[in-house]
């Protein structure tokens, strides 16, 4: 909410500065959000009135006029204003003034014709966004005086950032309130008199609802002049609010809203058939609305209707049909009680928002509408005339909110905030915040009053009193509290750990969108079921990844796109698979790389990168958990179908996929290079293998390098799996050191290379023993693999 | 000395004055000194002579030999002395080329940015624990004190996949069910993505938060601000003024908006801090005793605080960084500034 400064002082006027007083609020909990001059910086302006009109002779559209400024002469000015007349109270300009926009103000010749200054509009003071013609100053204006004064320009427009639960400071009069608490003043409340009643007319209200509207009050005023103008200093204030005058009826019921709190509305009493009945909507009822849409409804709603149909949605928002205008003469004023939870969310569903709408769901005080009504008649009788009928009431006691009696506990404050105040102190503070206060053993029982919706508990007395005494004069303690050892848990890899490898190892870790775009999504994974989001901000974030592959293609896109010829990233993130109708939550790690295998460097011949990069980078993260896993050849949608690896447990567990992007996805996503891509699920691999200790052989160890002849389908875990087999527990390691094909060995063969390394435990090989070994192997691997030694 | 020995000697010295190189120098070592040498063969002679001239002759002969030794070793030094530079020389390299291998990249920084945070808590005992990013309406909302229809559901834009499942909003939730299955003494952190339906220059639909609470037999308000205020001194490295100033959230009461001195301009008032010198940087409170009820945790015999933080805004703050939408772009270039 946003309020003149000055308006505010009217009520309460601490003896402080603005800066000071806006702190103050903010520190209170009503954050200030912005303070603005109330108008734009000029000077030298006045109040000026036109004496006499000349046409000028040499341009149709200028007028020679003579202006009385409060000097002893009149000036001539020229002006091309067309609403420029005899009689008119206008801002003028003097020589020398500055306008908005450091627009200086000189003695000059218009077509020849001397002028002496310059009438003004709001737009050319910076009042207005635009304007048609001068700014017409009310008759009664004192002619001379600064305009500045006149207008009360040398104001601060205040915003308030409100909280939803502190709905009361959503006026001018709650402000005031709590300004006059904070520095210990009075204040004075706005002073409504009794109206007096002209007319005995009334329209009979219904309220079929009466929980939803436990207070429902209506007047009749007839022969109003619509016409009439707002007073300035009314326009002013709402301004100074951010609302526009819309005619001097609902400018009235804007302004209450602002002083009081208090919404209202105004019904042209002519264009309602019969009586006012609140209730809940029709189905498919249809209303249209002041803002030109028309909403349909349902049993949900609550609307003011007449005989015929509905006339406004309440709280909320009212009808065009019943809407008052220029030429309204009769006017029936509404002033109800709504309740928070009948209006709550009612706004949002018709995608609307009000100010109006605002208040009742936060809560109005349900003490105001008496006092709310009479005060809107008399301002709208005092500017556009009319006379008053009496009040009618539908008041539902049982239904309005009742203000129960919160116990607040000694001890509990100082259990809650630690620090002890006392017995007066708190007694006052209540008291000031105009809440009943009465002692008893353990405490006070305390009752808030109707404007406060957010005091039903202990803890939100216990949070006024820290708010009001000023969170920073709050004690801080220091972090002392029991503390319990954790477990350095050895058996799960940290996750940490396995990113600062893949930095270490080059990749670089982006952070991608959970979301992404459903034809992305599509074309990476096409079978998989995707999760959309029924309100996504655009297409292009609509659907949940299954796969973080989406979001780093994207990612790699954007940098090749940008010149970028080497592109290694990693995510660590959820993806989101749905089975069986049940979404999976699944962590996963993924990564990207393109380009060359190494930077570009001088002292090597560079080289893209290839399948055996990417999987040296994921053993080495498996290295780290020292967990054995798989390889195995296999196909996945989105990859290559000769370089793709299923990375599969020993007890069978998939824990996820190495390859290259699929040429037909590289061609369809747009990379003109090979891309590689990883994913691997975290729960799986960060199992970690707690190292047991194996005792040192004392005896050498003996290398044996074997070329083999193998089908070229003979894969490498294949032989080194008949390795294991045969040479058993001997075996230290087994490495292979070159595969060949080509010249010298028969097509559709290779060449493996394996050296072998044996060692045992116990004594010292002969070599015949090693002969025997070898022999052994080369055996099984004849017959079951159909390997043969090269020559 | 035999006139044989001394023409021996000076044979050996003259030659050993024209060797060339290490192999030169070894031949005629060999030649003199060896097993088979010339001065060998003149010790093995010795035995034909009686003991009195044996001593005096041999002492002679090994008199020769040391000086020849001497001589060969002077030698051998000096041609390993021009090896040596020659090796030297031949082996220099320009020491300002790069270096060879894999270069080392960088986190990214809010993944820096929330392990400087999870570092500063975990040392004094919070766990660290995660939470599903799709949630349901329960834990994302009505444990947390917000019901339907509640004002405070309109200052979280949410995302929804249907009526009661929603991208969580906070990481609020985490707080709920870490409470729904471990009893008090509880210090946790819970550090993740969280979505909200809002994007435009200072807001994306997704970033990270990192929600802290403790709950504990008489935590109060006190205890809060020294936690809160001790880790913005350890996040920014510096002693920076902190404030407190009351505000609203339904899971906390009372609740409070932690605001620092600006570290652009060290409160001095700038762009960054629309001229009050003062930055919101987290928000706090202690627990609502609602949010106790629903998690079946006694309010009058534990208390508890929470806060919460946006981890792009600490990120922006502490690295300069001034566009929020850099996060997500993935743009190396911005990245690698970071590592």
């Amino acid at each position: 909410m946003q309020i003149s400064e000055a308006w505010l002082r009217s009520y309460v006027n601490p003896s402080i500065n603005s800066e000071k007083l806006i702190e103050q609020l903010t520190m209170a909990g009503l954050e200030v959000g912005s303070v603005e001059p109330a108008a734009a910086i000029f000077s030298g302006v006045v109040v000026g009135e036109v004496l006499s009109i000349q046409q000028h002779p040499d341009a149709d559209r200028l007028r020679i006029c003579q202006v009385d400024v409060g000097q002893e002469e009149s000036l001539q000015i020229v002006c091309g204003a067309s609403n420029v007349k005899v009689g008119l109270k206008t801002p003028a300009a003097l020589c020398g003034a500055v306008l908005p926009g450091d627009f200086n103000i000189k003695k000059s010749k218009l077509r020849g014709v001397e002028s002496l200054g310059m009438l003004c509009s709001e737009k050319e003071l910076g009042l207005a966004a635009d304007a048609n013609g001068l700014m017409e100053l009310s008759s009664d204006a004192p002619v001379g005086i600064d305009i500045r004064d006149y207008l009360s320009l040398n104001d601060s427009i205040i915003e308030v950032d409100l909280t939803p639960n502190r709905a009361d400071c959503l006026c001018v009069e709650g402000l005031a309130r709590e300004v006059a608490l904070l520095n210990k003043m009075d204040w004075s409340i706005t002073k409504v008199n009794k109206t007096v009643i002209g007319h005995q007319d009334t329209l009979k209200v219904t309220v079929e609802d009466t929980t939803a509207c436990p207070r429902y009050l209506g007047r009749l005023i007839k022969d109003v002049n619509a016409k009439a103008i707002t007073p300035l200093w009314m326009q002013e204030r709402l301004r100074r609010s951010g609302l526009r005058s819309l005619g001097p009826l609902v400018d009235v019921t804007n302004y209450v809203l602002l002083e009081l709190g208090q919404p209202l509305h105004v019904f042209d009493a002519n264009k309602l058939s019969g009586d006012i009945t609140v209730r809940r909507a029709k189905t498919d009822e249809s209303l249209l609305l002041l803002n030109n849409e028309v909403v349909t409804l349902d049993n949900e709603a609550l609307v003011i209707a007449d005989d015929q149909k509905a006339l406004a949605l309440a709280g909320v928002m009212g009808g065009n049909d019943s809407a008052v205008s220029d030429v309204t003469q009769s006017l029936f004023l509404e002033c109800a009680f709504f309740n928070p939870l009948a209006i709550a969310g009612k706004a949002r569903r018709y995608g609307l928002h009000t100010d109006s709408s605002h208040r009742f769901e936060r809560g109005v005080d349900a003490t105001l509408q008496d006092r709310a009504i009479d005060r809107a008649t008399q301002l709208i009788i005092d500017i556009a005339g009319g006379s008053a009928g009496p009040i009618t009431v539908v008041s539902t006691k049982e239904n309005i909110p009742k203000r129960s009696s919160v116990l607040l506990r000694r001890q509990k404050i100082e259990k809650i905030l630690g620090i002890n105040f006392t017995d007066e102190y708190i007694v006052d503070l209540f008291q000031r915040l105009g809440m009943t206060i009465q002692a008893e053993a353990e405490g006070w029982q305390v009752v808030p009053p109707g404007f406060r919706f957010d005091i039903g508990i202990e803890a939100d007395l216990i949070e006024e009193i820290a708010r009001i005494y000023g969170y920073n004069n709050l004690p801080r303690s220091s972090l002392l509290m029991r503390s319990e050892l954790t477990t350095a848990t050895e058996t799960l890899l940290d996750i940490d750990r396995v990113k600062d490898l893949l930095v270490d190892r080059g990749y670089q870790e982006a952070i991608t969108y959970s979301f992404v775009d459903e034809d992305i999504q599509k074309t990476v994974t096409p079978n998989d079921e995707l999760i959309r989001l029924k309100n996504p901000i655009s297409s292009e974030m609509a659907v949940m990844r299954t796969t973080l592959w989406c979001g780093l293609l994207k990612a790699a896109l954007y940098n090749t796109n940008r010149q970028q010829a080497r592109v290694r990233l990693f995510e660590s993130g959820l993806r989101f698979v749905k089975q069986h109708d049940e979404t999976h939550q699944q962590k996963m790690l993924a990564g990207l790389v393109l380009g060359t295998a190494y930077s570009e460097q001088w002292t090597e011949k560079s080289r893209k990168v290839d399948f055996y990069d990417a999987k040296a980078d994921i053993q080495a993260m498996f290295a780290l958990a020292g967990c054995e896993v798989n390889f195995h050849s296999a196909t996945h949608v989105s990859l290559h179908p000769g370089q793709t690896a299923q990375i599969v447990t020993p007890n069978g567990q998939t824990i996820g996929w190495l390859g290259m992007l699929h040429p037909n996805l590289e061609k369809k996503l747009g990379f003109d290079t090979q891309v590689f891509l990883f994913e691997l699920d975290q729960n799986l691999m960060l199992n970690k293998r707690i190292s047991v200790f194996k005792s040192l052989s004392k005896y050498p160890s003996v290398r044996r390098d074997l070329a083999l002849i193998v089908d070229e389908a003979i894969t490498a875990s294949e032989i080194i799996n008949c390795v294991k087999k045969s040479t058993g527990t001997v075996l230290q390691d087994v490495i292979i050191f070159d595969v060949y094909r080509g010249k010298g060995i028969e097509e559709g063969k290779k060449s493996m290379a394996l050296s072998l390394v044996i060692q045992d435990d116990t004594q010292t090989l002969t070599d015949s023993e090693i002969d025997a070994i070898v022999s052994r192997l080369l055996l099984l691997l004849a017959n079951e693999k159909n390997a043969k030694l090269r020559d | 000395m035999s006139a044989i020995l001394e023409k021996i000697l000076a044979q050996a010295l003259e030659e050993l004055a024209t060797v060339n190189d290490l192999n030169q120098l070894e031949q005629i070592r060999v030649h003199y000194l060896g097993k088979k040498g010339l001065f060998t063969l003149q010790m093995k002679e010795l035995g034909a002579l009686d003991p009195e001239q044996r001593r005096s002759v041999g002492q002679v002969i090994n008199l020769a030999k040391d000086q020849l030794q001497q001589e060969l070793e002077s030698k051998k030094r000096n041609f390993e002395t021009i090896a040596l530079a020659a090796r030297l020389a031949t082996e220099s390299i320009d020491v300002t080329l790069p270096g060879r291998g894999q270069t080392v990249a960088g986190l990214h920084p809010v993944t820096t940015t929330l392990r400087r945070i999870s570092k500063i808590f975990s040392s004094v005992g919070f766990a660290v624990v995660e939470g599903p990013e799709i949630e349901d309406d329960y834990h994302n909302f009505e444990a947390l004190n917000i019901p339907a229809h509640h004002p405070a559901r309109a200052m979280h834009d949410t995302f929804y996949f249907d009526a009661h499942t929603v991208l969580r909003t906070h990481t609020s939730p985490v707080q709920i069910r870490t409470m729904e299955s471990n009893k008090p003494p509880l210090k946790v952190i819970a550090p993740g993505r969280v979505y909200r339906c809002d994007s435009d220059i200072t807001h994306t639909p997704m970033f990270h938060q990192v929600e802290g609470f403790l709950v504990d037999k008489d935590v109060s308000f006190a205890d809060l601000k020294g936690v809160v205020y001790e880790f913005l001194r350890a996040f920014f490295e510096k002693d920076i003024q902190v404030r407190f100033r009351p505000s609203y959230f339904p899971f906390t009461e009372p609740s409070a908006e932690v605001d620092i001195e600006c570290v652009m301009c060290n409160g001095e008032g700038c762009r960054v801090c629309s001229q009050t010198g003062w930055l919101e940087v987290m928000g706090c409170g202690m627990i609502h005793p609602e949010v106790f009820k629903s998690v079946n945790i006694d309010s009058e015999e534990y208390s508890g605080f929470a806060f919460g933080m946006g981890v792009e805004r600490l990120a922006m703050l502490r690295y300069g960084i001034n566009d929020l939408r850099l996060f997500f772009e993935n743009d190396l270039k911005f990245l690698e500034q970071f590592n």
